[in-house]
């Protein structure tokens, strides 16, 4: 276990070395969510129905969680990189255990997602977004949850698929409809009964409503429990497998 | 003490072919029988896809044989890797090193991998730029680096943890000589202090300048196996080589009258002509061409030699390296 803290950290390190050495991952990773809030968050504001000046409250969450989706979901092409160039098959000779390896990667993509989040809140602030101090925080907690669940799951596909053309495609697959279906660029009040249905058991959408009632600061909103509980068991399901494909790929 | 025993080393790949459901397996390695003796230079030899790697891959617990059972320094593969892991280093064929960190930072890392404290890697990290002679680059990233110095580095990963024995595969590949000459040196230096290095290598005077026991290995089984100096001798005698005029299809003749004679052990068809071996080349040599003279076989070119490890290459396999690569 002691081995399992100590590689990690080690891990952790070289892997956000590594990242910050990438000055084209960092410009364009914090570039991303500041060019939704400048051009796109704008075009909401005379939708109707959506408040105005209160647009902002109502879409950065959803900017928020859509940013722990989409930039943890193609982390695995660092590891698809690693399997090619032998760094995996040098580390499995070693001791280290092999599951550092996988939660080293993982801490480091929580991170880059939790300073990219910071970059996007601070943004908005000039933009009149106002979040409850107490729901930001826990705002954070379901950003880290979600991370680790799609970190895990990019992780996991790049052990399997093992090709960077086949994970995009997979990535690809799995973001838009569960993006659309979620709300967060257009709210389902206007869709038909159908894809509202869909929305109903998309975890997504749970974390997006969740996300916005943790910024209203109303704490005591359902979603905010199904919310959670439904990446949690994500969370759980995803890590579990990358874990297992680890060891299995990485014996 | 032989640090490496195998017994039938097996591995059969199967990979689905894309498309067609049909699953096609790939027999890499049929059974390998070897022996790896403490402190020395062992040579696996064989052309491309002869199982070299394949086989490495498998004492190095990085590949779960399909049948057969091996002891690498003392423990058993199958059963105890972790030990094994304990006991080896090893440089694949495509390194393995960041290419976003420098080489020290790489060093570092896989000294605290082992399980060295900081100051205790820090320590070996500065030893090893050292004696590898990185000191001048290994600050850079490694993506700077050149194909030699990168090759250092992977040697000097493999060191990090002074392992009794270290498997290198084809470590030289795609050097300039001098850095192939000073990867040399680097290793004999390490067998000094007592390691025992496994390296593959497809090139014969790689294998002839550095190792002092080698193995042929061929469509992933081992074809001879010994000192550089038994498996040249058990040719039994002087190579001649003979060019002949192809055009009048006249090797095949040649060779049938050769082998006729009692001073010719062994005759066989190489690169469009024929590889002789015989007893006492110098008294050998005037006999052989008299004798196509006769027969009216122009002769093209003649050279003699003692066996080379191509020579032995050909006894074993009928086919020069270099015809087997391609
Ligand atoms: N993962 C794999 N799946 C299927 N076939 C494989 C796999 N790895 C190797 N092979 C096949 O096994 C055979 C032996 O490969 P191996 O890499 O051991 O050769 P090698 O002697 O190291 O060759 P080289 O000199 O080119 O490195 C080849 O035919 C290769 O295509
Ligand atoms: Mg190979």
């Amino acid at each position: 276990m002691t081995r399992v803290i100590r590689d990690t950290r080690l891990i952790f390190a070289a892997s956000v070395k590594e990242t910050l050495r990438n000055p084209v991952w960092v410009i364009v990773g914090l570039m991303q969510p500041i060019m939704y809030l400048l051009l796109y968050a704008p075009l909401l504001k005379n939708v109707p129905g959506l408040g105005g000046d209160d647009a902002y409250n109502v879409f950065v969450p959803g900017l928020l969680i859509i940013t722990a989706l989409f930039s943890s979901l193609f982390v695995g092409f660092g590891l698809i990189e690693k399997l090619r160039s032998g760094v995996i098959e040098r580390l499995r000779v070693t001791p280290v255990s092999r599951l550092a390896i996988v939660l080293g990667m993982v801490a480091r993509d929580v991170l880059m997602l939790l300073v990219q989040c910071t970059v996007l809140c601070v943004s908005a602030l000039f933009f009149n977004f106002r979040p409850d101090v107490l729901g930001i925080v826990l705002l954070y907690g379901l950003m880290i949850l979600i991370g680790i669940a799609m970190a895990s799951l990019s992780y996991g596909l790049a052990l399997t698929l093992r090709d960077e053309n086949a994970l995009a495609s997979m990535a690809n697959l799995f973001t838009l409809p569960l993006l659309l279906l979620s709300g967060v660029l257009l709210p389902l009040t206007f869709a038909p009964q159908w894809m509202r249905t869909i929305a109903d058991v998309n975890p997504l959408a749970y974390a997006i409503d969740a996300s916005r009632a943790l910024v209203a600061g109303t704490t005591g909103d359902p979603s905010i429990l199904i919310g959670f509980a439904a990446f949690a068991v994500l969370t759980g399901v995803f890590a579990l497998w990358v874990t297992r494909s680890i060891r299995h790929a990485v014996a | 003490m032989n640090i490496i025993e195998t017994r039938n080393l097996t591995k059969t790949f199967t990979s689905r072919t894309r498309g067609k459901g049909a699953a096609r397996t790939v027999e890499a390695v049929k059974g390998v029988n070897m022996i790896v003796r403490d402190g020395e230079i062992f040579g696996f030899l064989g052309p491309n896809g002869a199982g070299k790697s394949t086989t490495m891959r498998m004492l190095a617990t990085l590949l779960v044989p399909t049948s057969g059972q091996a002891t690498v320094g003392g423990h058993d593969l199958l059963r105890e890797p972790s030990r094994v892991r304990e006991r080896i280093g090893y440089v694949g064929q495509s390194g393995g090193t960041e290419s976003s960190l420098t080489g020290r930072e790489n060093l570092m890392l896989q000294a605290r991998l082992y399980g060295l404290s900081a100051a205790e890697a820090r320590q070996r990290t500065t030893e090893l730029m050292e004696t590898l002679e990185l000191a001048s680059f290994g600050d850079r990233l490694v993506k700077t680096f050149s194909g030699g110095q990168r090759r250092r580095l992977d040697l000097a990963m493999g060191m990090v943890h002074q392992p009794a024995l270290l498997f290198l595969d084809e470590p030289t590949t795609g050097l300039d000589p001098q850095s192939r000459v000073h990867l040399w040196a680097e290793v004999r230096k390490l067998r000094s202090a007592g390691t025992t290095i496994f390296i593959t290598t497809h090139y014969l005077d790689e294998a002839d300048a550095l190792c002092d026991r080698l193995a042929i290995i061929d469509h992933g089984t081992i074809v001879t196996e010994g000192t550089l100096d038994s498996l040249k001798r058990a040719i039994g005698g002087d190579v001649i080589a003979l060019g002949l005029d192809v055009q009048n299809g006249s090797v095949k003749r040649a060779q049938d009258l050769l082998l006729a004679q009692p001073y010719v052990r062994n005759a066989r068809e190489a690169d469009g002509g024929i590889s002789l071996v015989v007893e006492g080349g110098e008294s050998a040599l005037p006999s052989v061409l008299r004798l196509l003279d006769g027969a009216e076989m122009p002769i093209r070119t003649v050279s003699m030699a003692r066996p080379s490890l191509d020579d032995v290459f050909l006894h074993h396999t009928g086919r020069t390296l270099r015809e087997a690569a391609e």
